[in-house]
């Protein structure tokens, strides 16, 4: 039983390798942009090692950059992490059901797109250990990497800061895109997500709608979007293969 | 309005928690209900397209730049290259670009 568990998290940390040498280009580039947008080196680190989640930070430091609220801050959140909602209920059932309590938690704290994929794609039910193994490598890339960025974002130079700057969206379209060859239904809600994204922004800068902020903008996109291809287009049962080709 | 920056971490913090582990601790059957199910495997999608176009395009210090590193990380994607390997090309390539423009 040991042994067993030590090769389970063995497992966990060599899959978790390459997602945290990736965290850490990205977190370094959020790094950046939260002390552009005036947070301090120790208030960014304890952000990524509280939340591990790159959507909802670089949201949360777009918000905290021109001011918001609270309850602007939580909703962001709670939209653009529920995908961690469906993704825990498959988890559920990819656990042994004796899984403990504790255990639930803290494999919890390290449900990420990433850490998602490459445990849905463990052969049989899944050990803790295997996260645990996982987690170890990716939130310490996460989290190093935000520090990093943040105190040395404003030591490298502009075009560097520049270049790094795309690295999180090319890091979204790298988890967006190959799903959308297989299947013609997330292309399309690609291609509109970001075509109405644009259209919208253009609308708010046209009308200067100030009250219509960033997150706000997310939100209601993603809600009113994702429902209507939830009716027009219910997924099978194979959509949690597709799913799994995000990591 | 938020004027405690800990405090507004700690909150996102907990949100975001909570998403993860309510349903590992509470849930043992998975969610029957297309429409949710639905609903909620489109979302990822949607709230990564939005927040990256055209936000990408306003993410380097010029428009070109940002232009060339969208069809770089495209491409790629579309070509399955590993995740870190998209973010690292698209890096190259604004660098590269600004290199030349500058």
């Amino acid at each position: 039983m040991k042994s067993e568990w030590k090769i389970w998290f063995l497992r966990g940390l060599r899959d978790g390798v390459p997602i945290g040498l990736g965290y850490f280009a990205v977190a370094f580039a959020l790094g950046i942009q939260a002390s552009g947008a005036g947070l301090t080196a120790w208030q960014s680190t304890l952000m990524s090692v509280l939340n591990v989640t790159s959507a909802g930070e670089a949201a949360a430091i777009g918000l905290l950059g021109v001011g918001t609220t609270y309850v602007e801050l939580a909703f962001t959140q709670l939209v653009i992490n529920i995908r961690y909602l469906l993704m825990s209920c498959s988890l559920s059932q990819k656990i042994a059901p004796e899984t403990s309590v504790l255990h639930r938690m803290l494999i919890g704290y390290g449900v990420t797109d990433e850490i998602f994929g490459i445990s849905m794609g463990v052969e049989g039910k899944l050990s803790p250990a295997y996260s645990y193994g996982a987690i170890a490598v990716a939130v310490p890339g996460w989290t190093l990497g935000t520090l990093l960025g943040a105190v040395l974002g404003n030591i490298l130079p502009l075009r560097a800061v520049s270049a790094l700057g795309v690295a999180l969206y090319a890091m979204f379209l790298a988890i967006i895109l190959p799903p959308a060859r297989k299947s013609k239904v997330i292309a399309g809600l690609i291609v509109v997500s970001m075509l109405a994204s644009a259209g919208l922004l253009l609308l708010v800068k046209r009308f200067a709608l100030d009250g219509f902020s960033e997150g706000f903008r997310i939100i209601v996109l993603t809600v009113t979007i994702s429902l209507v291809a939830a009716i027009l287009f219910p997924v099978k049962e194979e959509g949690r293969e597709a799913a799994r080709d995000g990591e | 309005m938020v004027n405690n920056i800990v405090l507004a971490i700690v909150v996102m913090a907990l949100v975001t928690y909570l998403i993860r582990v309510t349903p590992l601790v509470l849930i043992r059957r998975e969610i029957k209900n297309r429409t949710v199910r639905s609903f909620l495997y489109y979302v990822p999608y949607v709230t990564l397209s939005v927040m990256t176009f055209p936000a990408i395009l306003s993410a380097t210090a010029v428009l070109w730049s940002a232009l060339a590193a969208l069809v770089v990380a495209v491409v790629l994607s579309l070509c399955r290259c590993k995740l870190p390997v998209v973010a690292l090309a698209a890096c190259v390539t604004v660098f590269a670009v600004e290199t030349l423009l500058f």
